[in-house]
């Protein structure tokens, strides 16, 4: 049928599972060891790329990923990869929320933006008549 | 001349015991048809009982606190029973391994699991109905959700396990897309249905766990008060948003993808003609699924997200348009010079492209973030969601009953009445939510019981068209099953189409096919084959 | 019916093939899988917003568990996939004996490592250090320390509640193998178990440096 199937009875030694067990306690002690010292900012980094070598190992070798049909790679990763997408863009909004804050209230203008690019001639009465109605409503608008 | 095959999966075997255990996709199919349209049924009820609520301003006949159970329920049974497992879990479930050549779905047991969580999921959605209904609005919103005194934990907990639902559908048509294909169906010569079916359960996979794990929270946040989600405690209110909408807006798209299958069969099965841009069709629906995990902060832009986030969100927002609209044009351009037949499922599909359109192109100014700012909980949002929901997904579901009716069953409905039913359907449905968009614009909030009286012409106009929209419905509930004892007898091909449900029986037998059938041609190559009609014109 | 064709009898009437069959079995397990990648995501996602919100308190709180214990945890559980890969490569071989063997040293660790876990939750229910308004511990710093506890509890008690449902599976196993259901052609089941067992134990190898070491 597909490419895959003369992979599907791949019987690895047992060499390959214990070498891969003894792998996996050696980087649990790797990571229990240098949580003991303070790297700072790097300390979650550090962590999690033992803990993602650590994945990758489980994934590729206990969960075959390495010798079976692509396909389940492709959806493994896929799922990561969405997780990854769901934390992000959550975060852009939890980090920056305050973000708000910062911002100052600007001048407050007498005229709207888009009049300051119209030449105003003073000659045109219509000019005034515009300011003089946007006042009375300014004024006439904390009453209603 | 057409005759019933003696023996089908309908009467063979026979007997209740062998319904309830069935592991036959095609009775499934069935066992899910009577138990949505059941549902369907008691949310249109509750519709029909807002609209009238809502006829003048004030109270009419029914309490403020029932006003909001109501739409409550309204909500929640449309979109978790009856919407989401709608179009997969009938249509799907019935045409998926015909239209493959397969003799089940990958996994029949699951399959069969499937339905009775989804019987059990609904019995705990109608205990929470007589329990005090959750008053919440169907998103569940923290806090008011964590302190109503109204029964949504059983609410929850019953669109909890219907995810479990939704998740084994969605598991079992991955798989058997993948490996039940009969020989030389490639990716490229399955029906469009089939890639929409794919698409959704992509989505209803991957996201269908978020949900569950937000109401597993929300649930043990109402119980045991841990302050996930509470501010006073720690916790962030919005955060419940966040992983509501990760799961809900994908959903949408769970609601309208297979619909879009659906109308790609019918365009170019009524239209005798090739379908346009095959391909092009087929990736939009994985680039929907794709784009619909990136743009669930379109429904927080004033809940208090970061204006960051708010920004970004817009932005994505409009990516969703690109696929929708290259759809929309490679159906319109299947038609061009085609030899279309306005049968009642082509009816259905013309009112989609109409409708959909209109629902799609306001879901653009939504997600415009300054534009969302004023039209945010107004009428106008109801209206677009109707649109896409109703007079998108509603419409392909309608447009898919009507099409595959005769196989189901073997029999015709009266075409006339079905005619009569969709013209009232199409108009009862423009006037009721129409007028919502000018109600929304002008400023009218959503879900209010009241409202002031300059509102009241075009709610009672709402409410005029809610009740057009029901007759149409009862003539439709009428006609369909008076078709199922007194209609004509359709045959194995009603419609000339060339995928290979038609191929067999009408209805089919238990096996489906007396031999598995090999793939000759593409599924729309009316340029090359005159598919045999076994149903002359009336 | 399968007997009639000459088919193996494990072989259901609607795939062609055993081969077919095995891999629908092993795409459906996957799919099953990335579901499950998902669930925990939504509290990955959780405790990456709470952390961030509050490093002080995550770190104050973290010395508070028992790096021993999540150690001595971390390492059953991987000894425990070890046997577990090895319990299917043995029935891969069609050795029963072994397999069983097998099974039964993955069950009896992973009733290590729940039994570990009990120590562990009843140390801290009985000082208080609880989520939300459980919590009565008075011995860390900052504004709300239980969400610390709150998402602890949340994330370790979804992991626990899965080995427990892993454990009712392999213990299903042992009974079918005892039975003689599957032998070097047939054993999907036991594969199957296998690829949920690696990944609880792949959720756990995340969980343990994110509330054990850097809190």
């Amino acid at each position: 049928m597909k490419n895959g199937s003369s992979h599907s009875h791949h019987i690895l030694p047992p060499r390959v599972y214990l070498g891969v067990g003894a792998a996996l306690l050696i980087l649990t002690a790797i990571t229990v060891a240098v949580s003991f010292f303070n790297f700072g900012p790097y300390n979650l980094l550090v962590a999690m790329l033992i803990a993602a070598g650590k994945a990758s190992l489980v994934a590729l070798f206990f969960m075959h990923l390495k010798y079976d049909n692509k396909l389940y790679m492709t959806i493994f990763v896929a799922s990561v990869v969405f997780l990854a997408v769901f934390i992000i863009l959550t975060m852009f909004d939890t980090l920056r929320r305050d973000d708000i804050y910062d911002i100052g209230a600007g001048p407050i203008r007498d005229r709207a933006v888009m009049y300051d690019s119209v030449a105003v001639d003073s000659t045109i009465t219509g000019a005034d008549s515009i300011e003089a109605v946007s006042d009375t409503t300014i004024n006439q608008s904390p009453g209603q | 001349m057409n005759e019933l095959p003696t023996k089908s999966y309908l009467n063979d075997p026979k007997g209740l015991k062998s319904w309830l255990l069935t592991l036959d996709h095609k009775r499934i199919g069935l066992l899910y048809l009577f138990s949505i349209m059941a549902a369907f049924a008691l949310g249109g009820i509750f519709a029909m009982l807002i609209r009238l609520e809502l006829l003048s301003p004030g109270k009419d006949f029914m309490e403020a606190d029932t006003y909001n159970q109501l739409f409550t329920l309204h909500g929640a049974i449309m979109i978790f029973l009856f919407i989401i497992p709608s179009i997969p879990a009938i249509l799907g479930n019935f045409a998926l391994p015909l239209m493959i050549g397969a003799k089940d779905v990958a996994f029949p047991r699951l399959n069969l699991a499937s339905w009775y969580i989804y019987i059990l999921g609904s019995a705990f959605a109608v205990y929470s109905m007589v329990a005090g209904a959750a008053d919440t609005g169907w998103t569940f919103y923290t806090p008011y959700s964590t302190e109503t005194t109204t029964s949504v934990i059983s609410m929850t907990l019953g669109a909890f396990i219907l995810g479990f639902s939704s998740i084994f559908t969605g598991l079992n048509f991955i798989v058997t897309i993948h490996k039940l294909r009969s020989p030389g169906m490639s990716w490229f010569k399955m029906p469009l249905f089939v890639w929409g079916l794919y698409a959704t359960a992509i989505i209803q996979v991957l996201a269908t766990p978020v949900l569950g794990i937000t109401l597993l929270l929300l649930i043990i946040e109402r119980v045991a008060g841990i302050g996930i989600f509470d501010p006073a405690m720690g916790g962030d209110p919005v955060l419940y948003q966040h992983f509501f909408w990760f799961y809900s807006h994908p959903a949408v798209y769970i609601m309208i993808l297979p619909g879009m299958g659906i109308i790609s069969e019918l365009i170019s099965v009524f239209s005798n003609k090739k379908i346009f841009g095959y391909k092009a069709i087929a990736f939009s629906s994985l680039g929907i699924a794709f784009v619909s995990f990136l743009v669930w902060g379109h429904h927080m832009f004033v809940s208090g997200q970061s204006e960051l986030a708010a920004m970004i969100f817009s932005f994505l927002t409009f990516f969703v348009g690109i696929p929708s609209g290259i759809k929309v044009f490679n159906w319109v351009t299947t038609m061009y010079r085609g030899s279309i037949s306005l049968k009642t499922p082509m009816l259905y599909a013309l009112s989609f492209l109409f409708l959909f359109t209109i629902g799609g192109l306001t879901g653009i100014f939504l997600g415009a973030l300054s534009v969302d700012v004023h039209l945010h909980d107004t009428y106008f949002i109801v209206a677009h969601f109707h649109y896409v929901m109703m007079g998108g997904t509603v419409m392909a579901f309608l447009g898919g009953v009507h099409y595959w009716w005769p196989k189901i069953w073997g029999r015709m409905y009266s075409e006339l009445w079905a005619r009569i039913s969709v013209a009232l359907i199409f108009v009862g449905f423009n006037v009721t939510f129409f007028s919502q968009f000018i109600l929304g614009s002008q400023g009218m909030p959503r879900r209010y019981y009241n409202y002031l009286d300059q509102y009241q012409p075009l709610h009672a106009f709402s409410t005029y068209g809610s009740w057009i929209l029901g007759l149409g419905f009862v003539i439709m509930a009428v006609y369909l099953v008076h078709s199922l004892f007194k209609g004509r007898v359709a045959g194995s091909n009603p419609w000339g189409a060339l995928t290979f449900e038609w191929t067999t029986a009408s209805p089919p037998p238990h096996e489906n096919f007396a031999t598995i059938p090999e793939t000759t041609h593409g599924p729309y190559d009316f340029d090359k084959i005159v598919p045999k009609r076994t149903l002359t014109e009336d | 019916m399968a007997q009639a064709t000459g088919q193996p009898h494990f072989l259901q009437h609607h795939f062609t093939d055993v081969e077919q069959q095995r891999e629908s079995a092993k795409l459906g397990m996957w799919i099953f899988l990335i579901t499950e990648v998902l669930l925990f995501g939504g509290l990955f996602c959780a405790y990456a917003i709470y952390r961030s919100w509050n490093p002080d308190i995550f770190h104050n709180a973290h010395v508070h568990l028992d790096i021993f214990a999540g150690t001595l945890n971390t390492v059953v559980l991987i000894t425990s996939s070890v046997t577990m890969a090895l319990a299917i490569r043995s029935m891969q071989l069609g050795n029963r004996p072994a397999t069983l063997k097998f099974l039964i040293t993955t069950l009896l660790l992973a009733a290590v490592f729940l039994v570990v876990k009990y120590f562990e939750y009843s140390h801290k229910i009985h000082l208080g250090q609880l989520p939300g308004k459980f919590y009565t511990f008075g011995g860390i710093e900052g504004t709300n320390p239980h969400i610390f506890f709150s998402v602890y509890f949340l994330m370790t008690g979804l992991h626990g509640f899965h080995v427990l449902a892993g454990m009712g599976v392999i213990t299903w196993l042992i009974v079918r193998t005892q039975r003689n259901a599957f032998s070097a052609e047939y054993y999907t089941p036991v594969e199957m178990t296998g690829l949920y067992w690696h990944l609880v134990d792949l959720i756990w190898i995340f969980l343990f440096p994110l509330f054990y070491l850097v809190g």
